[in-house]
């Protein structure tokens, strides 16, 4: 399969600061690729460069065969973009806005109310088109911000965390949406640090942590990094001292990585049956008390744990 | 273009639907209005403007010029507004305005006609060098300024008109006997009789200008000042609101989001500002015409008034533009662009007649889109026409030009969005 974008040892700096350093991927045309780190990784500045908003301080990338340095104005008409940030009019209607939008990337006249309507069928808001913005919910606010992204059918479309902050019925309508559009050819980048959500979609996982890409394949091929091994996942009441017992926990047989994120301690483990009971009874040796256990098969998030020490939530 | 135009628009139409914004846009100019119109007896019922004011004429002159302009004080058409007294003794005069019995005092001192038409007759010679006219002393009260003002105006334009034709007049001659048409010795005559006439058509063409339909009196209706002044003191607020919203789009994304799309960085600023000029004047043209209408203000002659409102909103974006491009945040523009509209307000006249400030400050005050609005909106309501707003209305586009230019220079320097 042909690819649609071609990126090669992109970086960028703020002064001293380094926040993408040199990350070198590919997409092919049809596939949901996505871009997955916690907060702070360089996945918004990666995308910022590679929609022509930052200029890359080294490295180039191509997308559809043009240059991001050299042509940005071609880039652009190849790229739809679903900002982070909820980028719309609020005083406007979603109508209004759609129209707005629309017209920026060259759309008018009957062609433009066409696709207007088609969108708002798409994201769900023919009924409360004529309604302004700013009296929407979080989750409908989101779908007319990817409504945007989507006007002029873009042959690569860039979602930076369009999850962020609502509900889970509306996170549930938006995934359906980009696997509906990838369905229909559309080309997806996704950016997340939801491991489910990467899961769920992709084709393809770049993993990015402090600016480096440092994993990049199929689920399969990352999961197969980190051998096969369970994730113990310990639910621990509130006041507990989670970290106390994480560092516990890294001398028992059978544990190879131990990490205390919020509320949890999760454990990874080359068989959780084998360690349940000794994980169980160094909880309470500490006087900690354990509301749940879950297991779970080799994912991003053991991945994400092997290659960094770290959780996706840190 | 087209996007230029469609970012403009979507900007007036925002702030149609920002109700705070159009409060402080719309409301608040206008209820300061009406309230100076109160506090200066513009809603009293009675007169509904000035009318007698005293001056004093004391003509040393007693030549052609001399008379007509004493002629002019006294004619039928100012009498409801001015009340001439003759004095012969310019000190006696001077005293009037001192015990406050006067508002002006005009002293056309003698030889004034003589310096204007030689009686010597018209040279051929071309290095001939007129003599420079002698001056019209004029003396104003500072307690009475906008009464002061109307006679300076009068006088202004009679001397305006007296310079046309004494220009005019003296090429005339000088070309008519260059082709032989005039014997050099009827020059003498030829030349009293043109300057005559042009000294004669000073009353119509001022009793034009001023002379209002059904009205007995020629006025400057208050209003006509405060409306303005006020509309100009808010313009300065709405520019800097649209200066803001370059700040808060882009901290809302929407800016980066239009910089994504494929429209060039020059059309999205290009369109920010066209949406600042807009607004601009949207809030002035609703602010007379709600004067209009609801208060019978008069601000003169149509076609100035548009080209005046044109330019001045075109200076005050270009401050607005300026303060846009040194802030980092909408607060900031928010904080600075209220300290300029008041300090601008103050030094432009808006509150009080800038020939009651010392010469400093009136020249400090030509930095103010306000005092270059004040002054073509005075000028136009005392009967001033387009063609003489020459000097606010390039005073204003020159403003506006080299502050965009500036803004733009840190505009790039800065960069619309981080880069």
């Amino acid at each position: 399969m042909e690819s649609i974008l071609e990126v090669k040892d992109l970086k960028k700096n703020y002064g001293d600061f380094a926040a993408v350093k040199g990350v070198t991927f590919d997409i092919k045309e049809g596939e949901i690729f996505s871009l997955l780190g916690p907060n702070g990784a360089g996945k918004t500045t990666t995308i910022s460069m590679l929609s022509t908003l930052y200029t890359p301080t080294a490295g180039d990338a191509s997308i559809g065969g043009h240059s991001i340095s050299k042509d940005p104005m071609a880039v652009k008409q190849v790229i739809g973009v679903v900002p982070q940030e909820i980028a719309l009019y609020e005083d406007l209607t979603a109508r209004e806005n759609l129209i707005f939008w629309g017209q920026m990337y060259g759309l008018s006249g009957k062609s433009l109310n066409s696709r207007v309507d088609e969108v708002l069928e798409q994201i769900g808001l023919v009924d409360k088109a004529q309604n302004q913005v700013k009296t929407y919910s979080g989750g409908m606010k989101r779908r007319v911000n990817i409504g945007v992204g989507l006007l002029h059918k873009p042959r690569l479309l860039f979602m930076d965390e369009p999850t962020v902050g609502i509900d889970p019925q509306s996170r549930r309508a938006i995934l359906d949406t980009v696997k509906e559009l990838n369905k229909q050819g559309m080309t997806v980048l996704y950016t997340t640090h939801y491991m489910e959500e990467a899961e769920e979609l992709s084709d393809r996982v770049g993993i990015i942590d402090h600016g480096e890409l440092i994993a990049l394949g199929t689920q399969d091929e990352l999961t197969k990094q980190v051998g096969q091994t369970d994730t113990l996942i310990l639910h621990i009441n509130e006041n507990e001292d989670t970290e106390a017992l994480a560092e516990s926990l890294k001398g028992l047989d059978g544990v190879l990585e131990s990490i205390a994120v919020d509320h949890e301690v999760s454990i990874i483990t080359p068989a959780a049956e084998d360690v349940l009971a000794s994980v169980v009874s160094k909880a309470n040796e500490r006087g900690i008390k354990i509301r749940s256990i879950d297991i779970r098969e080799p994912n991003l998030e053991a991945v994400f744990l092997h290659l960094t020490g770290r959780a996706l939530r840190d | 273009m087209k996007k230029l135009l469609l970012i403009g628009i979507k900007d007036l139409k925002l702030m149609f639907r920002d109700r705070a914004a159009l409060t402080f846009m719309l409301l608040a100019p206008f209820l300061l209005t009406i309230g100076m119109g109160f506090v200066t007896g513009r809603f009293s019922g009675g007169s509904t403007g000035l009318s007698d004011i005293p001056v004093v004429i004391v003509n040393l002159d007693k030549g052609d010029l001399g008379n007509a302009l004493e002629d002019l004080f006294n004619s039928e058409e100012l009498s409801g507004l001015m009340e001439p007294n003759a004095s012969s003794d310019p000190e006696a005069a001077r005293q009037l305005i001192e015990s406050d019995e006067a508002s002006a005092v005009i002293i056309i001192p003698k030889g004034f006609t003589e310096s204007i038409i030689p009686t010597g007759g018209v040279t051929l010679d071309p290095n001939y060098v007129q003599p420079e006219p002698v001056k019209i002393e004029g003396y104003t009260n500072p307690s009475s300024p906008t009464s002061a003002g109307i006679v300076k105006a009068v006088v202004d334009e009679f001397i305006s008109r007296v310079e046309e034709g004494r220009t005019s007049g003296m090429t005339s001659i000088v070309g008519l006997m260059k082709d032989g048409l005039l014997n050099p010795l009827n020059v003498e005559k030829e030349a009293s009789e043109l300057f005559q006439n042009a000294a004669e058509s000073e009353s119509s063409a001022i009793t034009l200008k001023t002379n209002i339909e059904g009205s007995d009196a020629v006025e400057l209706d208050l209003l006509s000042y405060f409306a303005p002044g006020m509309a100009l003191m808010f313009l300065m607020y709405t520019v800097s609101y649209g200066g803001r919203s370059i700040l808060a789009e882009r901290a809302g994304g929407t800016l980066p989001r239009l910089m994504i799309s494929p429209t060039q960085t020059t059309q999205v600023l290009g369109g920010k500002v066209l949406g600042i000029f807009f607004m601009g004047v949207a809030q002035v043209g609703v602010l007379i015409l709600a004067s209009t209408l609801f208060f019978q203000v008069r601000w003169g002659d149509a076609l100035g008034v548009i080209v005046l409102i044109l330019a001045a909103v075109f200076g005050a974006t270009g401050w607005g533009m300026l303060i846009t491009a040194f802030a980092h945040t909408p607060a900031q523009v928010a904080n600075t662009g209220t300290v300029v509209m008041l300090i601008f307000s103050m030094l432009g006249g808006s509150f009080i007649d800038l020939e009651n400030f010392p010469p400093f400050i009136q020249t400090i005050s030509k930095i103010t889109p306000n005092a270059w609005g004040l002054d073509g909106f005075t000028t136009l309501a005392l009967g001033g026409t387009l063609k003489n707003l020459t000097e606010p209305v390039t005073a204003l586009l020159v403003m506006g030009t080299v502050l965009f230019g500036v803004a733009v220079v840190l505009f790039n320097r800065n960069g619309l969005v981080q880069k």
